[in-house]
């Protein structure tokens, strides 16, 4: 692999930029491997660039039907952040946020991690309480996390409406400095060179159609470019993942939903930070290039459209200008829609199946962007040493057999 | 946006009226005593997800306030019919063919939908001309 640096830079001017190495292969599909990824989204990247990173696992493919970061990945908002409330999720996410910090050095990638900072505001008493009570558990996980009231917010974000005309005034919001935003694209292409470079095959435009499983083992995947085999099988396919686990026999407590994001004109630098709303419901955040980066709810119903509702796009951009009144005349650019994989404690799965061999990373929802290094880092190890690693097992699927949920709808409320 | 037809108001109505509340037609366990964790789990937690086909309850949350099924392909978007509760869907994935013959009709290529069973098939011509 070519290292990128300054130098490498200066060097490639002379040839006018035209000699640069291509970022990955583009391999045929070998007929066995030791590990296969079934999705090449930030997650299944970030998997397959530890475990032969890291673990030492280097005959690895993953196979995704599209093309690498085509999915939730390149869909998302990019907000990074890891205030959740229990300590499962507080360890997962403050995982991420550790690897985050040194990511673009690990992966000599520049991913454009920005610790902007975030805030979650409340708007009534109760949810004054629940940030209270957040903030707390978060300082008890070492998280930094701090209460700040409307004049802490102004100083942050003077922008931001904090008069007593707005229809749902500004009581305070939770505060993490070391949270921000990251460039998803980046992310993904920099696992995926990262990857590549340690020998994992990287399979574009293959799609698994069904799995190969004998005595409640798995023995691989068909794809429509033929059998692959492999007695480790793990699944990071987000919004798809229903479909998978149906092909294998397995059911998961999911359900698939179109969540939406917007972009606005450009505009010169308006915004310092990451500014979310459960109440009102709607985050906003404003990208290296200017335009104002909004998001909001999924879709109520099941869908697979990758564009999502109209009614739904209208209650955001409401939220937005309730928050900032200025933004009234700006106009949007553009609308997309991801699918997401939504799960019942808003939480993940990291998991184990009844299928031996066979293992899903899925029900991230509208949040996983930020566990992407995280995940595929804990990931890897599970599928490495066949044992889930301890931070992603109580994330395991029996939880929803055993009543060990991990209640996160409160810091997951709004789609981000 | 869809254009839904409420079956007690008999009426369609724009989708802001109405609120999805989830898979339909799920049964809770009869002998709650004598169930299992494993049983309580899949009821609680365990759902269709399915590209394509899929009976849901909705509820017609700022009109009449009564909740009714829907059937509805999670990929087109398409409303085949919609019907009360307690009674059983005529389209189904096994099934979906009946659609072509009695036919919920479809405006704006998939997207904006009306849907009603199709035996009100009047009802239907009148509000997609
Ligand atoms: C609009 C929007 C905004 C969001 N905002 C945020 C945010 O601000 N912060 C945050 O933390 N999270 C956010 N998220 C959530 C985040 O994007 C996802 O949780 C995350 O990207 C999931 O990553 P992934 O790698 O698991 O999935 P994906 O990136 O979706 O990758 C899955 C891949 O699997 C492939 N695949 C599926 N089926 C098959 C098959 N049969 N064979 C081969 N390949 C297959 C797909 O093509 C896809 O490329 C947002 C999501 C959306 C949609
Ligand atoms: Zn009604």
């Amino acid at each position: 692999m070519q290292r990128y640096s300054g130098f490498g830079l200066v060097k490639h001017a002379f040839g006018h930029h035209e000699n640069w190495e291509r970022q990955w292969r583009n391999p045929e599909p070998k007929k066995r491997y030791d590990v296969i990824i079934v999705g090449g989204g930030g997650h299944g990247l970030a998997t397959a660039y530890y475990l032969a990173r890291e673990f030492g696992v280097r005959n690895v493919a993953v196979i995704e039907k599209g093309w690498l970061g085509g999915g939730n990945t390149a869909r998302n908002t990019t907000i990074v952040r890891s205030n959740y409330l229990w300590d499962e999720a507080g360890r997962l996410y403050n995982h991420s946020l550790d690897l985050w910090k040194g990511l673009s050095q690990d992966l000599n990638y520049n991913v454009m991690f920005s610790q902007r900072g975030v805030l979650n505001l409340g708007h009534t008493l109760q949810d004054m309480r629940d940030i209270q009570r957040r903030v707390n558990a978060n300082r008890l996980n070492g998280i930094d996390s701090e209460v700040v009231t409307p004049q802490q917010i102004k100083e942050i974000e003077p922008e931001l409406d904090i008069s007593n005309r707005a229809r749902y005034p500004i009581m305070g919001a939770s505060w993490q400095k070391s949270a921000g935003v990251a460039r998803h694209d980046a992310v993904a292409w920099g696992f995926a060179r990262g990857a590549d470079s340690h020998g994992v095959d990287l399979l574009q435009n293959t799609e698994v159609t069904g799995f190969k499983i004998r005595d409640g083992k798995v023995l691989g995947v068909h794809t429509n470019r033929g059998d692959i085999e492999a007695h480790t099988v793990g699944c990071v396919a987000a919004g798809n993942s229903g479909v998978l686990a149906k092909m294998a026999g397995i059911k998961l407590p999911l359900e698939s939903h179109p969540l939406q994001a917007l972009v606005s004109e450009p505009l010169k630098p308006i915004l310092n930070t990451v500014t979310m709303s459960n109440h009102v419901h709607g985050y906003v955040s404003q990208s290296d290039k200017g335009d104002l980066v909004i998001g909001a709810g999924i879709d109520g119903y099941l869908g697979y459209g990758q564009r999502g509702s109209y009614p739904t796009i209208e209650h955001t951009l409401q939220a937005i200008v309730e928050m900032f009144p200025m933004f009234s005349r700006v106009r949007m650019n553009r609308q997309w829609g991801g699918i997401v994989d939504t799960c019942p404690d808003a939480c993940p799965i990291l998991s184990k199946t009844k299928v031996k061999g066979l293992y899903f990373n899925c029900g991230w929802g509208t949040g996983g962007f930020k566990a992407t290094p995280g995940s595929g880092h804990v990931f890897a190890a599970s599928l490495a040493k066949g044992e889930m690693h301890p931070i992603a097992a109580p994330f395991s699927i029996d939880r929803f057999h055993t009543g060990a949920l991990i209640d996160e709808h409160g810091a997951a409320g709004v789609a981000h | 946006m869809f254009y839904i037809f409420c079956p007690y108001c008999k009426e369609h109505r724009e989708e802001e009226e109405f609120h999805p509340r989830g898979q339909a037609h799920l049964l809770r366990p009869e002998d709650p005593e004598n169930t299992s964790d494993e049983e309580w789990g899949d009821y609680l937690f365990f759902r269709d997800n399915p590209r394509g086909i899929h009976h849901e309850m909705w509820v017609h949350s700022v009109g009449c306030r009564k909740f009714f099924n829907i059937t509805r392909n999670t990929v087109t978007y398409e409303i085949l019919e919609t019907y009360p509760m307690g009674e059983q869907p005529t389209i189904t994935a096994d099934s979906p063919e009946i659609r072509h013959e009695q036919g919920a009709q479809v405006a704006d290529g998939g997207w904006q939908t009306v849907g009603a069973r199709p035996e009100n098939k009047a009802l239907n011509e009148e509000t997609s001309s």
